[in-house]
């Protein structure tokens, strides 16, 4: 545990979390999801551990990214109401 | 405008009840709370894991041995809400009653070579990469108890090697792979290899997923063993049900259910 790393990946985290609630499009916020579930798997590995940050880059950063983007490719970009 | 105001007065009572809850968490370095476990002295069950789980079980990664054996159960039911959760994504998205299947059979020449020439690139790419990435992922699963790993994130490793298919091919050519029927069936099979560990231990005269007691069934040397050798087996289960759901939910909701062309 390398205290300074934590405190980079952190910041970067809050980062990644403010920047996917207030952009505007969706698929860009789910790949900025997806980097932030990124940064989470690298916190975790970063503290030892180790198969909790494997799950997080297989689910979090990998296929849940693509689930949302599949969802937001079937949305439109205006509501129809 | 008004639902703003709402949405704001929801998530400032459900901060402040989460707030609330904290105040209930035990201090910070506390040596009797469950996060400082394995101090000595601390009376929480995880210090006899971290000295007696190799033991037992003879199994090197210490989270694979408490998530399939001491707390077998547990990663049991965790499978079943997995499944459960393909089945509601089946039952909501699903659109019964299309001829996709009979358009599948009679496209079979339909893949990358001819028709859509940019995807020329990414499919070869793709062909290249997913027996690599199945290899790997089918690594994760047998290795789980040596190594970090095991059958949520090889499964899940899987089910994005057919996903990848999906995406730079189409859907049908993931599903001629995997189909609708396989895939249904490998949920339910991955589940039931799990729970037959269990009914096994139980028929041989030992509570449900005590493992040690299969040992004549599995040709082991002590009872230990046959821990580690039903782990695996349990691992395999729990791989084959979040491979079949995990791209069962990519399947369905990238086609909004008619399982036809995704994206």
């Amino acid at each position: 545990m390398i205290f300074a790393l934590d405190i980079i990946i952190l910041v970067f985290l809050v980062i990644a979390a403010l920047i996917a609630l207030s952009v505007k499009d969706l698929l860009s916020a789910s790949m900025i999801f997806g980097i932030y579930g990124f940064l989470i798997c690298l916190l975790w590995a970063e503290m030892g551990a180790v198969d909790v940050a494997f799950t997080e880059a297989s689910v979090g950063a990998g296929v849940s990214t693509v689930l949302l983007i599949a969802t937001v490719y079937n949305t439109r970009r205006h509501s129809s109401d | 405008m008004l639902s703003k105001i709402f949405a704001s007065i929801a998530v400032a009572i459900t901060g402040s009840i989460l707030l609330y809850g904290v105040s209930d968490f035990p201090a910070f370095g506390d040596p009797n709370s469950p996060a400082s476990a394995g101090v000595p002295g601390s009376e929480s069950v995880s210090l006899y894991f971290i000295e007696e789980s190799y033991k037992d079980t003879k199994v090197p990664n210490l989270v694979t041995s408490v998530l399939a054996d001491y707390r077998g159960y547990d990663t049991m039911f965790e499978t079943v809400v997995i499944f459960a959760a393909g089945m509601a994504i089946f039952a909501i998205l699903r659109v019964v009653g299309n001829d996709g299947e009979e358009k599948r059979a009679t496209s079979l020449e339909d893949s990358f070579t001819n028709g859509d020439h940019s995807r020329i690139i990414v499919g070869t790419t793709v062909r290249i990469v997913v027996p690599v990435i199945q290899l790997f992922a089918l690594y994760v699963i047998a290795h789980g108890h040596h190594s970090p790993g095991g059958g949520f994130q090889g499964g899940v490793i899987l089910g994005a090697s057919f996903i990848i298919i999906a995406l730079s091919e189409n859907l049908n050519a993931a599903l001629r792979r995997l189909s609708e029927q396989n895939y249904v069936r490998l949920a339910a099979i991955g589940i039931l290899i799990y729970a037959a560990f269990g009914v096994m231990a139980q028929i041989l005269g030992k509570n449900f997923l005590d493992y040690g007691v299969l040992e004549p069934l599995l040709f082991t040397d002590g009872p230990e063993m046959a821990r580690s050798h039903s782990m695996l087996g349990v691992e395999v289960g729990v791989a084959f049900t979040v491979t079949a759901i995990m791209f069962a939910i990519y399947a369905n909701l990238s086609s909004r259910g008619q399982l036809e062309k995704g994206l």
